[in-house]
């Protein structure tokens, strides 16, 4: 069960393209506390392939991309830092 | 109040980088600017700031749009032209972004009403082209305990400088007493290269930002002088005067000065 993880908020930058995605995922994940896992909705291609390395540059936590059976993609990352 | 989708577009690139984020984002729309003078030095300090999203910006003018503005005064276009500066300011400011809230003030600054004016605002820009203005600004600043950016520009040169209070210098510990009148032309006379008030009003507005924002080191106990033909950027370290008229312990300065105005510059 270790790679089972319950997110604490939910963002879904399905709606939105590049750059706005990363910066909505960032928005969520500054209103939360050090700690706490956020899933992130986004669509397959460019957010699946930028948004997880821009986590990672912002020094979160990459747990987990689950693929939904919708074309869509769940991102889960911890928040690091304040 | 939360984001909505657009402005998360509109400021996309500020909340990516580091240094501002969603937090100094909100900052900026909650950030009250004035700026003194819609002029060469505050027609593109108001337009980088309004894109910016400093949600209030007050603007004080007292002139009207002249054709030989337009050479260097980007916020105002051609058909402006006759049309009160701060109006012609104010709509480009909103066309640019309706987040933005301008206050227009259609005066000349005076030891009458500077305190009025700079009273409900964070942060002051002086974009003013005369001496008595430039020393009424940095008085009332120092004793209104606000910071504001200096600013000067003429031929192909500029300087800058930033006032916060009780760090460093302010700009009568530097520059003492106005000139004489009439020993320095005002860039009426000797002429001012169009885009120097856009290096240095740019700069201004980044100074603006920088402090709204609480990142990084403002041109505080420095002046930055810029010299277009030469191409060369200098800051001069400049200490603070402990004997100053306005900004020492004890002050000789206690009321604002309105100083005279070379006659060149009077209206007719």
């Amino acid at each position: 069960m270790a790679d089972t993880y319950q997110a604490d908020e939910t963002v879904d930058i399905t709606d939105v393209v590049c750059p706005v995605t990363f910066v909505k995922a960032k928005v969520a994940l500054e209103e939360m506390d050090e700690g706490q896992v956020l899933a992130i909705r986004m669509n397959d291609g460019e957010p699946v392939q930028n948004v997880p390395r821009s986590m990672k540059e912002e020094g979160h936590q990459v747990l987990k991309l689950n693929a939904n059976n919708d074309g869509t993609y769940t991102l889960l990352v911890r928040k690091v830092g304040d | 109040m939360p984001f909505t989708n657009e402005q998360l577009e509109r400021y996309s690139r500020h909340i990516i980088l580091k240094e501002v984020g969603i937090k100094g984002q909100k900052k900026l729309l909650n950030a009250k600017v004035l700026i003194i003078g819609a002029g060469g030095l505050g027609a593109p300090a108001a337009l980088y700031l309004a894109a910016a999203g400093v949600g209030t910006i007050g603007i004080a003018d007292a002139d009207e749009v002249d054709l030989s503005n337009l050479q260097r005064q980007v916020i105002h276009t051609t058909a402006d032209l006759g049309k009160a500066k701060v109006k012609s300011a104010a709509e480009t400011m909103t066309a640019i972004n309706p987040d933005v809230k301008v206050n227009t003030y259609r005066t000349f600054v005076t030891s009458q009403n500077i305190m009025n004016l700079i009273a409900g605002y964070d942060f002051i820009l002086d974009g003013t082209d005369n001496f008595p203005a430039k020393f009424l600004i940095n008085d009332a600043c120092v004793m209104a305990k606000k910071p504001f950016s200096h600013a000067g520009i003429i031929r192909f040169r500029g300087q800058l400088m930033t006032y916060v209070p009780g760090q460093g210098p302010c700009y009568r510990c530097v520059f003492k007493n106005p000139p004489p009148k009439d020993a320095v032309p005002t860039c009426k006379q000797a002429g001012v290269i169009g885009a120097m008030g856009g290096v240095i009003g740019s700069l201004q507005a980044m100074e603006a930002i920088k402090y709204i924002i609480g990142q990084g080191k403002l041109l505080t106990g420095r002046l930055l002088t810029y010299d277009a033909l030469k191409m060369e950027f200098h800051t001069i370290k400049l200490p603070r005067d402990e004997h100053c008229a306005v900004c020492s312990a004890h002050p000789t300065i206690t009321k604002l000065i309105d100083y005279e105005q070379a006659e060149c510059d009077m209206k007719k």
